[in-house]
């Protein structure tokens, strides 16, 4: 595992060879049982939400104390199958983050490939739109929307929860950077060779933004699988909630045994996991130079 | 371009100016909206609720951002060799950023219980009281406040680190070559160097923070007798169960203009345009 960063933008701080300053002589025992006391308070969470997952509500309830189970028992992951639409809420969870993460590849590169090399009247105040809505919360216009959706009869259905997240102007924002450091010789070599705007975003631009398009697509992915508030408001029925939403309001109402819960936030976790665990580098310079998470 | 703005146009800026305009009517779904004028805001600015709910968000944001930016500071500098060690503690402090917070909420909820949780069963075992942490209306808020930092621990030190990264080499010697002191070199040369992250840092966090939802509903709603109730969870309870649609919209502008108010501030305080 390593936390290198690829290229966005420019050469980034993170790649640059080891730093040499005064803070390195800070290098001692104290400094990692300072470290070894919060790894720990980093990692018992999750231990036991693992091993809580595997425990009878018996062994739960016996030794609190315990980070591992007494006996081991599937019956939370038999359970959360029987006490909750569960394949439907990861089914919904997978259409939902996975058809909106490419949709907003596709639009947001189209749009960045327009804003950065094409030369039109009012480029400049479409960018500052683009701007205007990355800095306006999203709580503003969460009611509106919802109105909106209400009156195209779209609560409720994949559309709904789909089209209006399926452009984000964070995306366009660093799609467009990252079109900007690529050199305009290589369009214009493309252009004289005969080639249209279109294939030039298609092979020549978009082959060459790989790492823009891998941290896009990580940030929006997760983000969308990690959410609550949107599909919280877009979708009431239980056929249409996705696993945070779906996990929240069972949670609270119909499931009493924790290791069902546990289970089900075990999973939930999963493909995110494995994700970071294989493309660690996306997750922290998509985080690292956006502030986005 | 066409498909991206027509749906920022449909889904973002548009109803931006809806949301405005609502802010100043009695809003029925489906139904007639009636113009009020600055009734909403009226309301808003006499209710018990709102100003409870600001403080809570603003006591909320101003303790995560502070221990946030200082410890996760901290981490930054004893962590940011490239050593496999240092990068595999990286990993995993950073690790919490990625979960989402309902499963965090769960988890701690779970954690803390007083009758299952691992928390209260190591309190049992060196013999302290059971602590009612979630259903206490003095522990409530710090417990959902000590949950949030645990989560964004790693994130803070990821942005930090990008910034201790990022001042160059050559300053750090050049000031040794004039013979500056370690403290000096902390002084003159770090600091200075990473003031324009150490503002996104506080900028992104502190509206992060302002926002907060996820967290508080799952794992107290508000409660206990709305001692968590944050600005966002009202906005919800306003707009989506009680539905008062206009009443929320004003919330909402309210809230924004928060994040616009204290995101200047900061701009200024961390003076901004003087780095490079």
């Amino acid at each position: 595992m390593s936390t290198d960063t690829p290229r966005i933008r420019r050469a980034d701080p993170i790649n640059r060879p080891q730093v040499r300053n005064p803070f390195q002589a800070l290098r001692s025992t104290s400094k990692w049982i300072f470290l070894g006391i919060g790894l720990i308070a980093a990692l018992i969470p999750f231990i036991w939400m693992i091993s809580g997952s595997f425990r009878s509500e018996a062994d739960l309830f016996g030794s609190p104390s315990s980070l591992f189970p007494t006996s081991v028992t599937l019956h939370g992951y038999i359970g959360i199958w029987q006490q909750l639409p569960f394949l439907r809420l990861v089914l919904n969870s997978f259409v939902f983050a996975g058809v909106t993460t490419a949709a907003t590849l596709l639009f947001d590169s189209m749009c960045a490939y327009v804003l950065s090399r094409m030369h039109f009247r009012g480029r400049t105040i479409a960018f500052w739109l683009v701007l205007v809505t990355l800095m306006v919360p999203f709580q503003v216009t969460l009611i509106p929307v919802f109105i909106e959706l209400f009156h195209f009869g779209w609560l409720n259905t994949y559309q709904g929860l789909i089209i209006p997240r399926a452009t984000s102007a964070f995306g366009i924002f660093l799609f467009r950077q990252f079109f900007m450091s690529i050199p305009a010789e290589l369009d214009e070599a493309a252009r004289i060779d005969g080639a249209s705007h279109w294939r030039i975003y298609w092979q020549v631009i978009l082959p060459l933004a790989k790492p823009a398009i891998a941290t896009v697509a990580i940030l929006n992915f997760m983000n969308l699988w990690n959410d609550l508030l949107w599909p919280l408001v877009v979708t009431t029925s239980p056929d249409m909630l996705t696993l945070p939403a779906g996990l929240t309001l069972f949670g609270g109402q119909h499931i009493t045994d924790h290791a069902v819960l546990l289970a089900g936030a075990t999973i939930s976790l999963l493909p995110i996991a494995i994700g970071f665990f294989f493309a660690q580098k996306y997750f922290v310079a998509g985080v690292a130079t956006t502030g986005l998470k | 371009m066409v498909p991206s703005f027509a749906i920022l146009g449909t889904f973002v800026l548009y109803p931006i100016v809806q949301s405005f305009v609502y802010s100043f009517q009695n809003v029925t779904i489906g139904g007639d909206s009636t113009w009020i004028g600055l009734q909403n805001y009226i309301t808003l600015f006499k209710d018990q609720q709102f100003w409870n709910a600001l403080g809570i968000t603003l006591e909320f944001t101003i303790a995560s951002v502070l221990v946030l930016i200082v410890v996760g500071f901290i981490l930054a500098l004893l962590l940011q060799g490239e050593s496999l060690a240092n990068r595999i503690v990286r990993s995993v402090f950073f690790f919490p950023t990625i979960v989402s917070l309902v499963t965090i909420g769960l988890v701690w909820k779970f954690l803390l219980d007083p009758s299952i949780g691992f928390v209260g069963g190591i309190f049992d075992l060196v013999g302290l009281p059971p602590v009612a942490w979630l259903t206490s209306t003095s522990l409530a808020l710090p417990t959902v406040i000590f949950v949030n930092i645990w989560k964004n621990l790693g994130f803070a030190m990821i942005l930090l680190l990008a910034g201790l990264k990022g001042v160059p080499q050559e300053r750090y010697e050049a000031a040794e070559l004039d013979g500056a002191k370690r403290g000096q070199l902390i002084r003159y040369v770090t600091i200075p160097g990473i003031r324009p992250t150490m503002l996104f840092a506080t900028l992104i966090l502190t509206i992060q923070s302002l926002q907060v939802f996820d967290l508080v509903f799952v794992m107290t709603d508000g409660g206990p007798i709305f001692t968590t109730d944050t600005l966002v969870n009202l906005l919800y309870r306003d707009a989506f169960v009680n539905y008062q649609t206009g009443y929320a919209s004003a919330i909402s502008f309210v809230l924004f203009l928060i994040i616009v108010i204290v995101s200047a501030l900061q701009l200024r305080f961390f003076r901004y345009n003087d780095v490079d």
